[in-house]
């Protein structure tokens, strides 16, 4: 494909975390794309550096302790991951807007809702004052809140969970970006609200013609939302293909126990913990091997001896398991460019 | 609020009532009383001083004796300093607005002071700045404030000659006028800043570290994550929310400051409240002493009431309650 049909790239990312002197990764040579106005889903149980990743690519990593280390973050052909402070302001909340897992915490108690609307607005337009409140009051009533001339002088506190969330995708949405990245952003809410919540993002996604990033660890939302799948573990992709693809022929290991453990429609969603074992902490990944050797049920000798590689199995389908020998590193050259 | 107000007022009145009993009971408890300043009893005969003591009403029940005390406050008589020669009231009018401009100043520097040293050293943690900030903190929270008061007169006043050593206003000058007004500030900036000295060494610390915990919040990454600069992240974003706690201790600060007056005021010989009462105490002018004492108290509780009633205005999230 060529580049002008990718709107974001990442290629090789490393992101580190400095714990007590060492750096320890928990985004390790993670490549994928996002195409203009698709819809991509990344997976992964808590803990496999899917917010880490998501951070990255906005450059909003805490700065005291983490670091992009190697690797490029190319949003239409630029390179994101060396810019400055400055350069990346104008990107942020223009071209790439974000909303997180907490909308509880996630803006700011003592300013007002129109306020932190308004905020954006002015960080990435010229108009008048008059003019961005009422821009303000327009875009809360598209994402669904009556009452907006009030809301807009009210305070976070004032408002549900559900209503937070609303707010957050008002500012995310308010200079039209090109892509959105929505980090788990219905996990803190109410199974009916997640549902509102994630049609409302459908919508919108639609109205403003922007690509999603979206993040989830509830396959239910990837069957619902996504066009491409990427699923992460312990800070590796392991399997990168089309929505369809990946419940009908999932390929990895990992991906196939996640798909297993979706409850049927009468049990409790408790989704991820069922599959034995957990994601390995920072300090414990293994040193070599196949990250997820510990918990796999299909595990051989090779898997702890040799880093298995991200391999195109079939035209659009990457898997990094020893199970598919394009993943033996001997066979690099058919490594799949993953874009 | 304004319910609210007035609620919290209403509840002021026991604890005045409590108040005035407490101060009654310690100018009982003290030695001597209204009479034994006034006559030297080596010249009076035990029948005279009894005699006086029948018609200044000191045999009476204590209760009796309170009640009156407090009829008369409620008619605005303090009674009268023997020391001084003069109405309680009018005694304390002459001293009161040193005391006044003394705290305020010194309000003023304690705030500037912190804001400035606190938002710096929040936005810079760990950096050489941030430690010499932090080093002056602890000197003013460990130095007692008469050794710090000591202190700044021997270096500022004698050794760098900045400042008066003593005093409330220059020698000389005309009431009112321009000059007079400077004489006073000048005399007020060595106290003030020396009164201050301890809650500004607070107010820095609590902003710098709510300054730091604040630039972690979720709410800071949102800002960030809208393209807003630092400098509004810190200003707008982070120091709305630190200010909040600070401006709430405000009222406190009310009454360590008028705590601290005392002493300060009777180091530097400033002519205010503070060096009244040290003095009254030492002359056994009880008429003051309990004058000031109640003074004093009424500060502090309104002090705590104003505290209360910022915290509502300047918090949103208790405004609506
Ligand atoms: N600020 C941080 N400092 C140190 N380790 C972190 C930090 N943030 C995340 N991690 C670690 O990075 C790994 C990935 O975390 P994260 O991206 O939040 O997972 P996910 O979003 O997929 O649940 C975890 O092991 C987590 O403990
Ligand atoms: S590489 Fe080996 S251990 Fe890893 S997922 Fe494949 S089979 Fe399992
Ligand atoms: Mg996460």
């Amino acid at each position: 494909m060529s580049s002008q049909d990718i709107l974001l790239e990442v290629k090789n990312l490393h992101t580190g975390f400095n714990i007590d002197g060492r750096v320890h990764h928990a985004v390790k040579d993670v490549s994928f794309s996002v195409k203009p106005k698709e819809v991509v889903c990344i997976v992964g149980e808590s803990g496999c550096g899917k917010s880490v990743m998501s951070l990255s690519v906005m450059n909003l990593l805490p700065k005291h302790n983490g670091k992009i280390d190697k690797g490029e973050i190319l949003f239409e052909g630029r390179d994101l991951a060396p810019l400055s402070e400055k350069e990346m302001n104008a990107i942020r909340g223009k071209d790439i807007s974000m909303i997180f897992q907490e909308p509880m915490t996630a803006l700011n108690p003592v300013l007002t809702i129109g306020y932190q609307l308004d905020e954006v607005l002015i960080n990435h337009t010229t108009i008048s004052k008059e003019e961005i409140r009422r821009k303000s009051v327009s875009l809360l009533k598209q994402v669904g809140i009556s009452r907006a001339d009030q809301i807009v002088n009210e305070y976070p506190h004032q408002l549900s969970g559900g209503m937070r969330q609303r707010v957050m995708i008002a500012i995310a949405i308010a200079c039209q970006p090109k892509l959105l990245i929505a980090d788990e952003p219905t996990t803190a809410l109410d199974v009916t609200v997640q549902a509102q919540i994630l049609e409302l993002i459908g919508k919108i996604q639609e109205e403003v013609g922007m690509a999603v990033l979206l993040i989830t660890h509830d396959l239910g939302v990837v069957a619902e939302m996504a066009d491409r799948v990427v699923v992460m573990y312990a800070g590796q992709v392991v399997e990168e293909t089309d929505v369809d693809r990946l419940f009908y022929e999932p390929k990895h290991p990992y991906t196939k126990a996640l798909l297993h453990s979706i409850p049927k429609m009468d049990e409790k969603r408790d989704v991820l913990n069922t599959i034995e074992g957990i994601v390995p902490s920072l300090k414990n990944m293994p040193e070599k091997g196949c990250r997820f050797a510990d918990r796999c049920p299909a595990a051989m000798d090779v898997c702890r001896e040799v880093d298995p590689l991200l391999g195109e199995t079939d035209k659009g389908h990457a898997v990094r398991c020893f199970l598919y020998e394009e993943s033996f590193p001997q066979n690099s050259d058919k490594r799949a460019e993953v874009q | 609020m304004l319910i609210y107000t007035l609620r919290r007022i209403l509840t002021m009145i026991p604890i005045l009532f409590l108040v005035s009993i407490v101060v009654f009971t310690l100018a009982l408890a003290m030695p001597g009383d209204a009479l034994s300043g006034q006559i030297n009893p080596a010249d009076s005969s035990p029948e005279y001083i009894e005699e006086m003591r029948e018609e200044l009403g000191l045999n009476d029940p204590v209760y009796v004796q309170y009640g009156r005390w407090i009829s008369d406050i409620v008619q605005w008589d303090f009674g009268r300093s023997f020391t001084h020669r003069m109405d309680v009231t009018e005694l304390i009018g002459t001293r009161l607005p040193n005391t006044i401009l003394l705290s305020v100043m010194s309000l003023v520097i304690t705030y500037i002071l912190a804001f400035f040293m606190g938002r710096y050293a929040g936005r810079n943690p760990y950096t050489k700045g941030d430690y010499t900030i932090q080093g002056v903190n602890y000197l003013m929270l460990a130095i007692p404030s008469f050794v710090a008061a000591l202190f700044a007169i021997f270096i500022f006043a004698f050794q760098l000659g900045w400042f008066p050593a003593t005093g409330s206003v220059g020698s000389g000058l005309e009431t009112g006028s321009l000059a007079y007004w400077g004489s006073k500030l000048y005399h007020t900036f060595l106290p003030a800043l020396v009164l201050g000295m301890l809650v500004t060494a607070s107010y820095t610390q609590f902003l710098r570290n709510d300054i730091i915990e604040s630039a972690q919040k979720d709410y800071v990454r949102t800002a960030r994550a809208k393209g807003t600069s630092e400098n509004e992240i810190y200003n707008k974003h982070i120091l709305r929310n630190s200010i909040i706690p600070i401006v709430t201790l405000f009222g406190f600060d009310i009454a360590s400051i008028i705590g601290g007056a005392v002493i300060i005021e009777t180091i530097f010989s400033y002519r205010g409240i503070g060096e009244l009462l040290v003095s009254s105490i030492s002359n056994r002018d009880s008429a003051v002493t309990m004058a000031i004492f109640l003074m004093l108290s009424i500060a502090t509780l309104i002090g705590n009431l104003l505290a209360d009633l910022l915290y509502g205005i300047i918090d949103p999230r208790i405004r609506v309650e």
